[in-house]
């Protein structure tokens, strides 16, 4: 082991503490749904930061390939997540998520 | 004395954490959609100092350059009401922060006392290591299908995309272009006969 690098352990708690803080900005910004799509970015960024540094560490390539398509998924996720939010405010001109209750019987 | 890599890791996750709690936090959405881009270049410089070139640049390309973009461009587009969005912005902290630290607190746990977090780090990546190589050849041979597919969900979401938000305005010129061809000259020119009719 060379010395002093930082060990699986370290990237795993970062990925641990990044992802509990998107859970807590999805606490906080329960309303607003801009801030909401973020955090689950910041999610799935602490998803890949793991999946890159067990690929590293175990020496296998599969956990980028991984990430390559998580990246691919998060990106078409954003993009119709924010058109549903564009055409959402055009109706009600509101994106507070308490507003968002019209299929509700 | 630490090496390099190891100082560097260390501030890359210092400002990768700080710029993402302040995404959560940020009053104004712009404020957070820019500290998250500061979050992403951090994020791919983990990537690189992981080995992992490719996606790092990736990384920056795809998050930076268009997603968060695109961000930028629908906070700017929509005009909200950010007090009423901010009533009760402290309400649930507590209870939120408390199940963060206990995830915290478990995953720690996990991490330090398994013998996972404590596999040797592997040897340094040799200079001419062609990590975008190792990923194509990957990609295009053992994930070809997982590949085409996601070429296939980004298409899905292009097309989502543009047919959630187009719309059709009534009352504006546009042009008919199928009614434009479509016309015959007997649609448009109309012969009078002006000759005084004969008694």
């Amino acid at each position: 082991m060379s010395a002093g690098q930082p060990t699986l352990a370290a990237y795993l708690i970062l990925g641990a503490i990044l992802f509990s803080i998107g859970v807590v900005g999805i606490f906080l910004n329960r309303k607003n749904v801009i801030i909401l799509l973020m955090a689950i970015e910041l999610l799935l960024l602490a998803v890949n930061i793991n999946l890159v540094a067990f690929s590293r560490y175990l020496g296998n390539l599969d956990g980028q390939v991984f990430v390559f398509f998580i990246l691919t998924v998060a990106a078409a996720e954003a993009a119709i997540g924010l058109a549903i939010l564009v055409a959402y405010f055009r109706n009600r001109h509101s994106i507070d998520v308490d507003d968002i209750d019209e299929l509700r019987g | 004395m630490l090496p390099v890599t190891t100082i560097l890791f260390y501030i890359f996750s210092a400002i990768l954490l700080g710029s993402a709690t302040l995404v959560v936090t940020a009053r104004n959405p712009v404020y957070a959609t820019l500290y998250l881009v500061l979050a992403f270049f951090n994020a791919a410089a983990l990537f690189i100092l992981l080995g992992a070139e490719f996606l790092g640049l990736v990384l920056i390309l795809v998050y930076v350059g268009a997603v968060m973009v695109l961000f930028l461009f629908v906070v700017m587009m929509l005009d909200i009401n950010l007090a009423r969005l901010k009533e009760g912005f402290l309400g649930y902290l507590p209870l939120g922060l408390a199940i963060a630290i206990l995830g915290v607190l478990e995953l720690v746990v996990v991490f330090w006392t398994s013998p996972l977090g404590h596999i040797p780090a592997p040897a340094a990546i040799p200079a001419n290591a062609d990590n975008t190589r190792a990923l194509g050849v990957l990609l295009y041979t053992q994930y070809l299908y997982p590949f085409e597919i996601a070429a296939v969900i980004l298409l899905v979401a292009i097309i989502a995309a543009i047919a959630l938000t187009l719309r059709r305005r009534s009352g504006t010129k546009t042009q008919n272009i199928g009614a434009q061809m479509a016309v015959r000259a007997k649609d448009r020119v109309h012969l009078v006969d002006l000759r005084e009719p004969k008694s």
